[in-house]
């Protein structure tokens, strides 16, 4: 299947023809759509509070809650929208919402 | 008769004709809904598989919605997938038929062409597919069983080209091509294998170097996605030539998108589809020894509609009467003579039309009722015109 | 010629047209589908259809064979078949119920053991009435009740086609060896001692 251009195609610069056969896509186009600015609030982590229980990151909807090395956890600030999930799951309140 | 011949020959129900034909095709996936309104298709394919005759799944699905929804995902796995069904079955289907053609699944389906309830009817009429006629699917029909087994094994080529993957579906009339014996003459397994080797799709699934299957396409590209659809159709008659031809040199049968018989000179012309087409025939033969000029227009393809190739036949015809097994309530007529209106007039053509709505529910066509339209043709030339434009034939008012 | 081959049972289109009588359970589409079959492997041309219904044991069932020298186009119902078989003893007695259509001339079949002489006063004009004693010969061959063959053997006997040996062939196929060679005892049987009654 040839490469499609997504980019193009958000910019509406295509035509029946260069659309992708039966709409099946090759690039991995929601690593390209960073839905960050959907956020208000954004959370914030409190290393010294986290005991890498890891619920944030096992209750993110969108897999923004990154593992780090022995289970520490950080923020994918490109993805997050913001949710509070994780805020709210926290067991010792170790993340905040703050406004960005 | 010589060996090979005695090889070639069978004597086989429609149904087994087409289950033989998919048993050569070297299916990979059957999927299918096996109780009522199933048909002896796919218990014949699964004694194949259970016997070790076809290695192939064979998967129970609990529901003719769900079979197809199989067939999606084995056919967009690289698997050579088949499915069958018939009237509630095919209605029960309806949504995931879309899905089907519109991610350009090459699934072959065989559908043996029943009523719809109610009331409750399990006989032969055309209201099951001419309800899927505009779901993106090809749709072949057969005349006899002969035509049922080649159009299957057609239908596997013809789905999975490369320009096209487009399901296809085969029918066939239910119980009077179904449940019928009748001779055939078969291919060998290893012409078959020639005929259809069994290609890896060009969109197949592949672990190494995924895609997104099934996207959302806004308001922003959802017709264009359409249009390209529409393109895929447009080059499907060009393919099925292509496979006819080469069928032609394995098996010595000639088809066309059109059957047609007595056409060249006649002055009326039958337009029908399925095992009506050579009961038909048969009549016309009889008028044509009477020297009265009468001919007979079969459509294998229905689905795309081969409106030029119909159009240049009905030419220089005075006088058409459409034959429609289904029909569209409320509507301008039948399906097909909707269809045909609109040919002639796109391309100017004003011969006299009537629209016969026949045989719903299994209702038998007898000789007599050919022979009876046929002569009403005769009539309405001499009177130019029909006394109305659409007979519920044999109706008891 | 189909017709030719076979007295005067006249056509047009040099076809035959069959159409069985019998109960349901009693083989009656097994056994039309059988004489396709056979036909067609001798060599000729001909079609088998049942009369669609939902099939309950007991009820009466109908099914058609057609058998022609050429390719067979009809795909509509028989009217008018050239012979009638009646499989069941008590639907033979009350053949008159199941002979409507049964062309001048044509063969009439009858499954009957002891009801011949009563039935010979009533026989339809202008029809030719065989019997087979189907009762008899299957108790004495199988000891139970097989009707559809003897009837297929008796008409085979007429018909002069098809080919015993071909009939038997298409019966291998189909049944496990016990049951065939009962089977082969039986249309041999029917074969040579279908009469003629009128």
């Amino acid at each position: 299947m040839a490469e499609v251009d997504v980019k193009k195609i958000a910019r509406g610069d295509f035509t029946w023809r260069s659309l992708p056969l039966a709409a099946m896509i090759k690039v991995p186009t929601s690593l390209e759509y960073k839905t960050s600015d959907w956020r208000i609030e954004k959370p914030e982590i409190d290393q010294s509070k986290c005991i890498k229980c890891l619920l944030c990151w096992i209750y993110c909807p969108d897999m923004s809650i990154k593992r780090l090395d022995e289970g520490r956890v950080e923020v994918d600030y490109d993805f997050c929208k913001g949710c509070g999930i994780c805020a709210e799951v926290c067991p010792t309140k170790a993340i905040k919402m703050v406004e960005e | 008769m010589s060996k090979l011949e005695y090889v070639r020959k069978m004597a086989l129900m429609g149904d087994e004709a087409v289950a033989y034909a998919v048993k050569q095709a070297d299916v990979d996936v059957i999927a299918a809904y096996p109780i009522t309104p199933q048909t002896i298709i796919v218990e014949r394919l699964s004694k194949y598989v259970a016997d070790g005759e076809l290695n192939a799944s064979f998967i129970q699905a609990e529901s003719e919605h769900s079979a197809l929804s199989i067939c999606i995902g084995s056919a967009l796995a690289g698997a050579r997938t088949f499915t069958s069904t018939a009237s509630q079955g095919l209605a029960l289907m309806h949504e995931v038929l879309y899905i089907a053609s519109s991610m350009r699944a090459p699934i072959v389906m065989a559908i043996a062409n029943r009523a719809l309830n109610s009331p409750l009817n399990i006989h032969c009429d055309h209201s099951d597919i001419m309800g899927a006629r505009d779901t993106g699917w090809i749709h072949l029909f057969a005349n006899n069983v002969q035509q049922a087994y080649d159009l299957t094994l057609m239908a596997f080529k013809i789905s999975e080209d490369p320009d096209l993957l487009i399901p296809v579906s085969v029918n066939l009339d239910g119980f009077i091509l179904t449940h019928s014996i009748e001779p055939l003459e078969v291919l060998l397994d290893e012409e078959v294998h020639q005929f259809i080797p069994h290609e890896p799709y060009p969109h197949e699934i592949d672990f190494g170097n995924p895609l997104a299957y099934g996207v959302m396409a806004l308001p922003d590209t959802y017709m264009e996605f359409k249009r390209q659809f529409q393109e895929a159709m447009l080059k499907v008659p060009e393919v099925f030539h292509k496979t006819t031809r080469e069928f032609y040199t394995i098996s010595g049968r000639t088809y066309k998108s059109l059957t047609s018989y007595f056409t060249e000179d006649a002055e009326a012309v039958v337009i029908a589809l399925g095992s009506t087409v050579e009961t038909l025939k048969y009549v016309a033969r009889k008028f044509r020894e009477k020297n009265i000029k009468v001919g007979v227009l079969g459509l294998t393809m229905y689905r795309p509609f081969p409106e030029k190739e119909i159009v240049k036949v009905l030419e220089n015809v005075r006088c058409i009467a459409v034959l429609d097994r289904a029909y569209s309530y409320g509507g301008v007529g039948g399906p097909l003579y909707t269809d045909i209106l609109a040919s002639l007039y796109k391309n100017g053509m004003k011969p006299i039309v009537a629209d016969f709505v026949y045989g719903l529910g299994g209702r038998d066509f007898k000789l007599t009722d050919s022979e009876e339209i046929f002569r009403k043709m005769m009539k309405a030339i001499e009177c130019n015109g029909f006394e109305r434009d659409i007979y519920w034939w044999g109706v008891k008012e | 010629m189909v017709k030719n081959r076979y007295v005067n049972l006249l056509n047009e289109d040099q076809m035959i047209e069959i159409r069985w009588h019998g109960r349901g359970g009693q083989g009656v589409v097994t056994v039309s589908d059988i004489m396709a079959r056979s036909i067609i492997m001798g060599g000729k041309y001909a079609q088998h259809f049942p009369e669609f219904g939902p099939e309950r044991s007991g009820a009466p069932v109908k099914a058609f064979t057609r058998i022609s020298d050429e390719p067979i186009e009809i795909h509509s119902g028989v009217y008018n078949p050239d012979i009638v078989v009646i499989i069941d003893e008590g639907m033979s007695k009350n053949f008159n119920l199941y002979i409507q259509g049964l062309k001048e001339n044509g063969l009439l079949f009858l499954n009957l053991g002891d009801m011949r002489d009563q039935i010979k006063q009533n026989l339809p004009k202008n029809v030719r009435v065989y019997v087979v004693n189907a009762k008899k010969i299957s108790y004495e061959e199988a000891g139970k009740p097989i009707f559809n063959i003897p009837m297929l053997g008796g008409l085979v006997k007429v018909l002069r086609m098809p080919d015993l040996n071909t009939i038997e062939e298409v019966l291998s196929r189909r049944f496990p060896s016990e049951l065939f060679e009962v089977n082969i005892r039986i249309l041999r049987r029917a074969y040579e001692e279908v009469e003629s009654i009128g």
